[in-house]
């Protein structure tokens, strides 16, 4: 079963469709990266994924359960694959989305995390609060049990000196290293990355996409929004090339940097050029 | 009359000032927090009669409030009220007339609250109370600190507005205490107490502003 499916979604904003008809899943332990042009709808879909966007259309489920559908839309209907790229809202008719009550999605959130751009930690917590207060005080877990735990993932972080320092302590690359510490204590069965080391320098990106690689091991299904396009093709069994809110291609790190189509060697420009 | 007796009369007034200090404290401060909700409303009504509530208080004069929140239900609503209605109205009148500026401060202390924080405690799976009391609370009051102070001061000296209202704290008295003894020594009295009540403010939010500047 897919961990993660979204199907046929829509999404506009004041009249500017940003997402045009989109399917993507993600399997158990897959990793799944998304690149694309700035502007190109990647962090909004990754945005309704994570329930932070109201999508306009479409579905969502984890693990077979619904977060969001579309009433009267039969899904099916339309044409799933392949070149899609007008924005006419011709195919899926237009029913209007349902999502389950919050109840419910508070249980299906429980199955993903989310890594921030610009990391989000709160600034008054310090790091070892910062990751064990959603376990203590959401879900309700073993005071004693969550701060070994944190402990664990501080260490695998290499910021196991780190834990009584506060954010604002800590370099945008240490900052980053929590955030994922923080995600991972709630044990999500998938992890998004938006543009994790879009905010930090080259030196400092090396240190995150060290740490993201060696979760690879944790077998958790990862999906990351990026613009490192070597760390893509490293890290990746799949990636999405999206452009102006539709998938132009999608398939392993091979196919997809060594494409013909026009629009994705032109995106990739000198990476492809490199990476040949 | 001796030094020892108009010292003391004025401490009496001054122990009614700080009382109604105190008082406004306690009560529009949380008070302030549910009118900033109420101003925040996503329902029209409750934001449109917050907004009133909020432009009358400050548009109108302090004094002009407590003469209102006194005389009111004799006059509106032909209600006998006592003596002791006296300190009460100021403690009403100061109480909701302070809640409509914290509210002003607590709402531009949350408004300025990055959305990324909300998000991340959306993910992590806090609810909506819980985001609010233990994420978004804490850092707008650092936020807000400075604002407070300068109303918190303030209300120091304006407590002794409810001398219009004949309630018998410092100002009242010292002025009483002036025209009886024809000097000028219970007014000076009175400004060093205001000055000295505000210094201690001042140091102990001072203190407060030193204590939440462990994170930036």
């Amino acid at each position: 079963m897919n961990l993660m499916e979204m199907k046929h979604v829509r999404k506009s904003f004041g009249g500017l469709e940003v997402i045009k008809d989109i399917s993507v899943s993600v399997g158990e332990g897959e990793i799944l990266t998304i690149i694309g042009p700035s502007g190109s709808g990647k962090s909004t879909l990754l945005r309704c994924a994570t329930l932070l966007e109201t999508m306009d259309s479409g579905s969502l489920s984890y693990l077979g359960e619904k977060a969001a559908w579309t009433e009267g839309a039969d899904h099916g209907a339309g044409d799933s694959t392949g070149s899609n790229g007008s924005a006419g809202s011709s195919n899926g008719t237009a029913g209007s989305i349902v999502y389950a009550p919050r109840q419910e999605l508070r249980k299906i959130q429980q199955n993903f995390g989310l890594v921030f751009q610009n990391f989000n930690l709160f600034p008054h917590f310090t790091v070892l609060k910062n990751i064990m207060d959603a376990p203590v005080s959401v879900q309700k877990r073993n005071k004693d049990e969550v701060y070994r735990e944190a402990m664990e993932l501080l260490r695998k972080m290499g910021l196991e000196d780190k834990a009584d320092a506060y954010p604002c302590q800590l370099s945008g690359g240490q900052q980053q290293r929590v955030a994922i510490a923080r995600a991972l204590a709630l044990n999500p069965k998938i992890l998004f990355f938006d543009e994790p080391t879009s905010a930090l320098d080259p030196e400092l990106t090396g240190e995150v996409l060290k740490v993201i690689k060696s979760l690879a091991d944790l077998h958790i299904a990862m999906v990351i929004v990026t613009h490192e396009m070597a760390f893509a093709r490293d890290i990746s069994h799949r990636v999405i090339f999206m452009a102006d809110g539709v998938i132009v291609e999608e398939g392993t790190p091979e196919q997809v940097f060594a494409s013909n189509n026009e629009r994705t060697q032109n995106f990739l420009g000198r990476y492809g050029a490199m990476l040949k | 009359m001796s030094l020892n007796v108009m010292i003391f009369k004025l401490a009496s007034g001054m122990l009614v000032s700080i009382q109604i200090f105190l008082m406004t404290l306690i009560f529009s401060l949380p008070l302030g927090l549910v009118v900033a909700f109420g101003r925040m409303s996503k329902n029209k009504l409750v934001q449109g009669i917050v907004k009133v509530y909020i432009s009358i208080m400050r548009g109108t004069p302090l004094m002009l409030q407590l003469m209102v929140v006194y005389f009111g239900p004799y006059f509106l609503f032909d209600i006998k009220v006592g003596n002791s209605y006296r300190i009460l109205a100021a403690f009403i009148g100061f109480v909701i007339n302070y809640a409509a500026y914290f509210a002003e401060i607590y709402r531009s202390g949350i408004q300025s609250m990055p959305a990324g924080q909300y998000e991340a405690a959306q993910l992590l799976g806090y609810s909506k109370g819980q985001t609010f009391f233990k994420i978004i609370l804490p850092q707008v009051i650092k936020r807000i600190l400075p604002s407070v102070t300068n109303e918190v001061i303030t209300l120091v000296k304006d407590t002794s507005l409810a001398f219009t209202i004949g309630v018998l704290e410092m100002f009242t008295v010292a002025k009483a205490l002036a025209s009886s003894q024809t000097s000028m020594i219970p007014f000076v009295a009175a400004g060093l107490f205001y000055y000295v009540f505000n210094l201690v403010v001042a140091v102990a939010m001072e203190k407060i502003e030193k204590k939440l500047s462990y994170y930036q």
